[in-house]
């Protein structure tokens, strides 16, 4: 059984307006999404800014309401259980933010805002939090004399790895993290991803990985989705991304995406035209509009996300 | 047509051509020993020192390092943007615009070449447009200020400017306002709004950084199509090899304040002489099966604070190549060997 399996997941956030402050229209944010996740594994989620992949994992943790659809955590619904009943669940499952200094306490010591989620989950008896705020820090790569610094006096990537920290303080089993190396210098972004590494292997975790950045996502998970406009428009292991990406979509993230080698340089793919709104979405594929492969079909009829071969799904009438 | 990997990298952007093998044009922009200094509550910090570079006309230099390393400075002093309450330039520096000191400079000349022969990008689209104008209005205003041109003849070229950049339906767009643009438009507006008056100099800080990849894609395609067109010269700063090894001639890296390599773009990438700018590149998580989910190379310990700068070598801490004379004495940048200086005693990859 998977730990997690998500079916059907929509989200439309209501757009107020007008004399009676009525709904006037909806932005569709997420829509239809169905993926599962093995303990044990990495899942990436790829796409463009406003594609849906934060609302997905704030989703998945219940820090949005989803519209309609199910997320089912070892098998068992979570989407109508009441907070009392979620909070054993929500110990098992921790995110992990991009911006880690507006996600601490400005005026609360690190070593506190740790301590605090130990005290309030009641992880550890109360005279052993002090070891075990002790040991965590030790574990991040944080010297456990900083733990009575505040948020300001450390640099983005210890701040980073303090998030991690407080993340990994109730003993989560799975673990959403957030663009968390995107606002990273790419020096700092290799110590965290070696962490994250190390700590997934160290504390068995299962992960989902959000991250704009098809490189980090390349590189760190084991499979990703790539999402457009709320949909996903492919989901594939991630051992060969270049090789093995069929979605037009994602062969133009790949093309754009610049390599960091001058002998390898390449026209840029350019992808002509704006995403669509997503108050009113496109009847056909939601790429249509800026797709070279584009037919009639592709106008008028969604593509379903077809099974290739073992966990490649495409959603595309023409490859 | 789906394009296979091997096929769109065999199309070249711009061939690599080693300048050594060119004659050089003059150069537009020639810095010389900046040293820029700020004041603070905990007494004077040097935020750049004695950086130097040449930038000529159709080239495009890429300036890459760390956040606080100094890239950002480099580029307000040259626009001499940074405030003069908290900030003092060194009397040595010298900033010499098409044969003008820029660094000693009075406001009325500065203002008569900013934002007409010396333009400049911002980061952040939103912060550089104002929200109450509209698009039209904001590049009309340039060119009254900086142009003779009547108000007819500004219409049609900022229309001519908007289309330049990709916009579509510029007439339309002219009448808008910022918000009503997406980020990667405004991005494009702000790039227009520096191309209007033609400058001969382009000072990117950043331009992409807060930009999706496909974004990215057609404002790196524009700087590109800029040079080639216009023989505007560029300076582009950014944190992302990427967009150094796509676009860039030559490339300057920058430490704590200080250049450390500068070279053409392919030798560096190739074989990197300083030990932080081989650090910085072996920890781009790299494409393909063999590399997935392998350990990154990382550099470990942080960058040193401008406050506490060690006496020695300024990457000793995180250099594992460090031997007694980095911590003692500051090595400093060598003459120029094939286009290439290193400030290291140490340089690895030495031909």
């Amino acid at each position: 059984m998977p730990l997690i399996e998500v079916s059907d997941l929509v989200k439309y956030f209501p757009v107020r307006g007008g004399v009676f402050n009525r709904v006037i229209r909806q932005v569709h944010a997420v829509n239809g999404v169905s993926f599962a996740i093995e303990k044990g594994e990495i899942l990436g989620v790829v796409g463009e800014s406003g594609c849906g992949k934060s609302t997905l994992g704030k989703l998945l943790i219940r820090l949005l309401e989803a519209t309609a659809g199910q997320v089912l955590f070892r098998g068992r619904d979570i989407s109508n259980l009441s907070s009392a009943q979620l909070m054993p669940i929500r110990r098992q499952m921790q995110m992990i933010f991009q911006d880690p200094h507006s996600s601490l306490n400005p005026r609360m010591t690190v070593g506190a805002a740790v301590r605090e989620m130990l005290a309030f989950h009641e992880i550890v008896p109360k005279q052993e939090i002090r070891a075990e705020v002790d040991e965590l820090f030790s574990k991040v790569g944080i010297h456990t004399d900083s733990k009575e610094k505040y948020p300001h006096e450390f640099s983005g990537g210890q701040k980073q790895r303090v998030g991690i920290a407080r993340a990994l303080a109730v003993n989560p089993e799975f673990i959403i993290a957030d663009e968390p190396v995107s606002a990273l210098d790419v020096s700092i972004q290799a110590q965290v991803l070696n962490l994250l590494m190390d700590l997934k292997d160290e504390f068995d975790l299962t992960m989902l990985f959000i991250s704009h950045d098809l490189k980090v996502i390349d590189h760190f998970c084991d499979r990703m989705l790539v999402m457009y406009l709320g949909f996903v428009v492919e989901e594939m292991p991630c051992r060969d991304i270049h090789a093995d990406a069929l979605h037009p979509y994602t062969r133009a993230l790949l093309g754009a995406n610049p390599s960091a080698d001058p002998t390898q340089r390449h026209e840029l793919t350019v992808l002509e035209g704006e995403v669509p709104s997503p108050y009113d979405l496109p009847v056909g594929c939601p790429f249509a509009a800026r797709c070279e492969l584009v037919t009639q079909q592709c106008r008028h009829e969604m593509p379903p996300l077809v099974d290739r071969e073992s966990g490649h799904r495409v959603a595309c009438w023409e490859v | 047509m789906r394009s296979t990997p091997s096929t769109f990298e065999l199309l070249p952007i711009a061939p690599f051509m080693p300048h050594t093998t060119m004659p050089l044009a003059t150069p537009l922009l020639d810095v010389r020993n900046l040293s820029v200094g700020f004041r603070t509550d905990r007494g004077d910090v040097t935020a750049i020192e004695d950086v130097s570079f040449q930038v000529r006309p159709g080239e495009i230099l890429g300036i890459v390092g760390e956040s606080g390393c100094g890239k950002s400075v480099t580029s307000r002093s040259i626009m001499r943007l940074l405030p003069e309450r908290n900030s003092f330039v060194d009397s040595r520096s010298e900033i010499l615009f098409d044969g003008v000191n820029l660094a000693q400079a009075d406001e009325s000349v500065m203002r008569s070449i900013r934002g007409n022969r010396i333009a400049m990008i911002f980061q952040e689209p939103m912060t550089a447009l104002n929200p109450v104008f509209t698009i039209g209005w904001q590049l009309d205003e340039a060119l009254k200020y900086h142009t003779k041109m009547n108000r007819s003849e500004r219409r049609t070229h900022v229309v001519e400017m908007l289309r330049t950049v990709d916009i579509p339906h510029p007439e339309q767009r002219y009448r808008e306002y910022p918000h009503q643009l997406s980020g990667g438009m405004r991005q494009r507006v702000v790039i227009a709004l520096a191309l209007c008056c033609g400058p001969e100099l382009l000072l990117a800080d950043e331009p992409t950084t807060a930009l999706d990849v496909t974004i990215q894609a057609q404002i790196l395609r524009l700087m590109d199509e800029l040079r080639k067109n216009s023989d505007t010269a560029v300076v582009l700063i950014t944190h992302d090899l990427g967009v150094i090894a796509q676009i860039c001639d030559r490339v300057i890296v920058m430490y704590a304040g200080q250049i450390v390599e500068t070279s053409e773009v392919q030798p560096l990438f190739a074989r990197p002489q300083h030990p932080y700018t081989k650090a910085l590149l072996e920890s781009i998580p790299q494409p393909g099966p063999d590399h997935h989910q392998a350990r990154l190379p990382t550099i470990d310990g942080v960058v040193p604070s401008l406050f506490e700068l060690p006496a020695g070598c300024r990457f000793q801490d995180r250099c594992p190549y460090k031997v007694e004379q980095c911590v003692t004495e500051q090595p400093r940048l060598s003459k120029e060997v094939h286009m290439r200086k290193v400030r290291c005693f140490f340089p690895i990859n030495e031909s």
